[in-house]
């Protein structure tokens, strides 16, 4: 493991805002769950319980321009990004008010006001994406840089190394996060990997690879802002590997179990994220009360969102095109349409292309 | 026995009699399938010929091509269709072509075997039917079978074909029951079209899943209105059976196409247009066809059902068909 330099400390009000978004995350990954189950939300819904602290440490090292790509594992990155849990519940819910307005479901939510351009549902599909955001921003002379989370299930498919590649030719400032829980679906990374320091394959494009413990929020802080400086000033690309560990299944359709024992589980719980960070406030100081007060403001945003989540309308079934493509185009499929003298039935319906 | 079963049979049972099958895939072995088709057999045939792969689709489909050329049988499990997009290029530019680029000295005689199909709110990217992208693609075949009896017998059949074979499964049909041959040689013929439903007042052409919805259209139409309709299952999309299709339809004189992917430039279009030219003077009404809306997946599940080729779409497309005969 590549030992980073000391931990910068984060301040104690900081600290215990990332606190309460920790267990923001966690409190709404658990609703997320029963809401699963209630059958409020479907599709595929994988939680990031137990990893708090890689969402909330990297999420907290960007800057307001700074731009984030996740895959498909991204409630707590959406939330650590100050996404309101409302739309996010929402768009669990498909509904319209939903950060993806009902389309996206858990797998796509976006926030581009928040500069995140998506949570993408194919596996390393987000990386050469992510990379491209790099290009422009470097184009538009922005002084910003990109953050794109991916598994490390994903540093396999030939996307990774193609990104690695164009971000090092191309000096792009671009850190690519490989959030290592272990487990992509049932494979253990050591099953997937030859090899299983990830970071290392950075080494290969020449770029900064970066080993941290992806459940010390302080740590994940300090070399996120670090490789995210470097990437922004000097144009330098960089893989940072985070290990932590998913509690839950692959999805909530998945115990988790076949592939692992409880007592592994059990282990990882015993070093958790936020069980971490309250250590580090009470040895400053800060009483329980106020870190308990942290945890129930957190449940009290995740009620709100579920209440919000049900009160939104489900989309509008004539807006079933909406967004497809730019304004204007209607005119261009006119000839296409329902209801023209040779329009098929299937195409798009009759309110149009949405605008 | 279910559909997922009796492709676990049909695999068990080709493992069993040819030393030269192997299956690979994410999650095949350890994990049992992420649908938990080849759940077993990595027990029963070992960990080289029940191989866990690496999530590298393109990585692993090139090299089943590549096993394939020196005569191994490659059955490659993608997790669904959608991921196949990612080895595309294996598929298309290599595996199909290999046969006729190299003058028919080596030949790629591999299965890869996916499951496709919607309905669970999967969204966009994981919830697509391009079935017609593969099947319009010399050097390919492409079976997609719509009841256990198919699944057995189709994907046995491209096992012990000589060319690659594309094998669309389908998601939401693997819990269907239905009867299956244990026989260790019952196979389904590749490029035979299946019709289990006969009837005279119009012909209802699908494959896979919409075939259980057209044979469920069919018997409800049969009841409310008193309909005799034939429904033609194409269960090869390459080789084609226009034969039979053409045979319905010239007996029916109407017909109604159906498929769970975009329908223009899609498998309707191609039948539609082979009809036209098949049955241009027994035709009665202009072929219609039934597809999912085009639009990428939504999420939302009102939107995602509107998408759909539902029931009430192709009973609608079917009477509308009738009134509309001459
Ligand atoms: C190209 C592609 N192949 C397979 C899948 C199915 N799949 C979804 S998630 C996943 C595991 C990915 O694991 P990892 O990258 O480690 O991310 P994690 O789940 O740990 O967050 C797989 C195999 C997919 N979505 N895309």
């Amino acid at each position: 493991m590549t030992v980073h330099a000391s931990p910068a400390e984060i301040e104690t009000d900081q600290l215990l805002g990332m606190l309460e978004r920790m267990y923001l995350i966690r409190r709404f990954e658990t609703e997320a769950e029963r809401q699963y189950k209630q059958a409020k939300i479907g599709g595929y819904c994988h939680l990031s319980s137990g990893q708090e602290a890689t969402c909330v440490g990297t999420m907290d090292a960007m800057t307001d321009d700074d731009l984030l790509v996740t895959g498909y594992r991204s409630h707590g990155f959406a939330l650590a990004r100050h996404v309101p849990a409302t739309e996010v519940m929402a768009e669990l819910f498909g509904r319209v008010d939903g950060c993806a307005r009902g389309r996206g479901g858990s797998m796509h939510l976006l926030d581009p006001d928040l500069g995140y351009y998506g949570g993408w549902g194919i596996v390393g599909g987000q990386l050469p994406v992510a990379t491209g955001l790099a290009l422009a921003l470097v184009r538009q002379e922005r002084p910003a840089a990109v953050l794109c989370e991916l598994g490390d299930g994903a540093v396999n498919m030939g996307a990774w190394h193609e990104s690695l590649n164009l971000a090092s030719l191309w000096d792009l400032p671009i850190v690519y996060l490989v959030v290592n829980n272990i487990y992509g679906m049932g494979t253990s990374v050591e099953r997937a990997s030859a090899e299983p320091e990830l970071f290392r394959r950075a080494h290969a494009h020449r770029m900064v690879g970066e080993r941290i413990d992806g459940d010390d929020i302080e740590e994940v802080h300090a070399a996120t802002s670090e490789l995210l400086q470097t990437a922004r000033d000097r144009h330098r690309p960089a893989v940072l590997e985070a290990l932590t560990y998913r509690y839950r299944g692959h999805s909530v359709a998945d115990a988790g179990l076949s592939y692992r024992d409880r007592d592994e589980i059990k282990e990882h719980q015993e070093r958790d994220p936020i069980k971490r960070v309250r250590s580090v406030l009470s040895e400053r100081g800060v009483e329980d009360e106020q870190l308990d007060a942290a945890d129930e403001r957190a449940q009290e945003q995740v009620a709100e969102a579920v209440e919000f989540a049900d009160a939104s309308p489900e989309p509008p079934l004539d807006q079933l095109a909406y967004g497809m493509y730019a304004k204007g185009s209607d005119k261009q499929f006119a000839r296409m349409r329902p209801g023209s003298p040779f329009g098929e039935r299937e195409l798009v319906f009759d309110a149009g292309l949405g605008d | 026995m279910t559909y997922r079963e009796a492709l676990r049979l049909a695999l068990a049972e080709e493992l069993e009699h040819d030393p030269r099958v192997f299956l690979m895939g994410e999650e095949v072995g350890q994990f049992e399938g992420a649908y938990k088709v080849s759940a077993g057999l990595m027990d029963r045939f070992g960990a080289d010929r029940v191989r866990d792969t690496p999530i590298s689709e393109e990585g692993f489909v090139g090299a089943g091509v590549g096993a394939a050329m020196l005569g191994e049988r490659p059955v490659v499990e993608i997790m669904t269709l959608n991921f196949l997009l990612v080895a595309m290029d294996q598929v298309i530019n290599h595996a199909a072509k290999i046969g006729a680029m190299f003058g028919g000295m080596v030949r790629c005689p591999m299965v890869i075997r996916t499951p496709n199909g919607a309905g669970a709110q999967l969204t966009a990217q994981h919830s697509q039917s391009f079935d017609q992208w593969f099947a319009s693609t010399p050097g390919l075949k492409v079976v997609a079978p719509a009841n256990p009896r198919d699944a057995k017998g189709l994907l046995k059949a491209a096992i012990r074909d000589e060319d690659p074979v594309l094998v669309i499964e389908n998601l939401p049909i693997y819990k269907e029951k239905g009867e299956v041959p244990l026989d260790p040689d019952f196979t389904t013929p590749i490029g035979l079209a299946d019709v289990p439903r006969k009837g005279s007042d119009l012909t209802l052409i699908s494959h896979s899943f919409a075939t259980k919805r057209c044979l469920d259209v069919a018997e409800d139409l049969a009841e409310s209105h008193g309909l005799d309709i034939e429904v033609v299952d194409l269960r090869s999309l390459r080789p084609l059976d226009v034969e039979t299709v053409a045979a319905s339809v010239s007996k029916t004189s109407r017909a109604v196409c159906v498929e769970e992917g975009w329908p223009t430039y899609g498998v309707t279009a191609e039948i539609a247009a082979r009809i036209g030219k098949a049955c241009f003077d027994d035709l009665d009404a202009p072929v219609e066809r039934v597809g999912m809306a085009e639009v990428p997946m939504p999420y939302a599940k009102n939107l995602e059902t509107a998408a759909l080729p539902g029931a009430d779409r192709i009973a609608e497309a079917v009477l509308e068909t009738l009134e509309g005969s001459r």
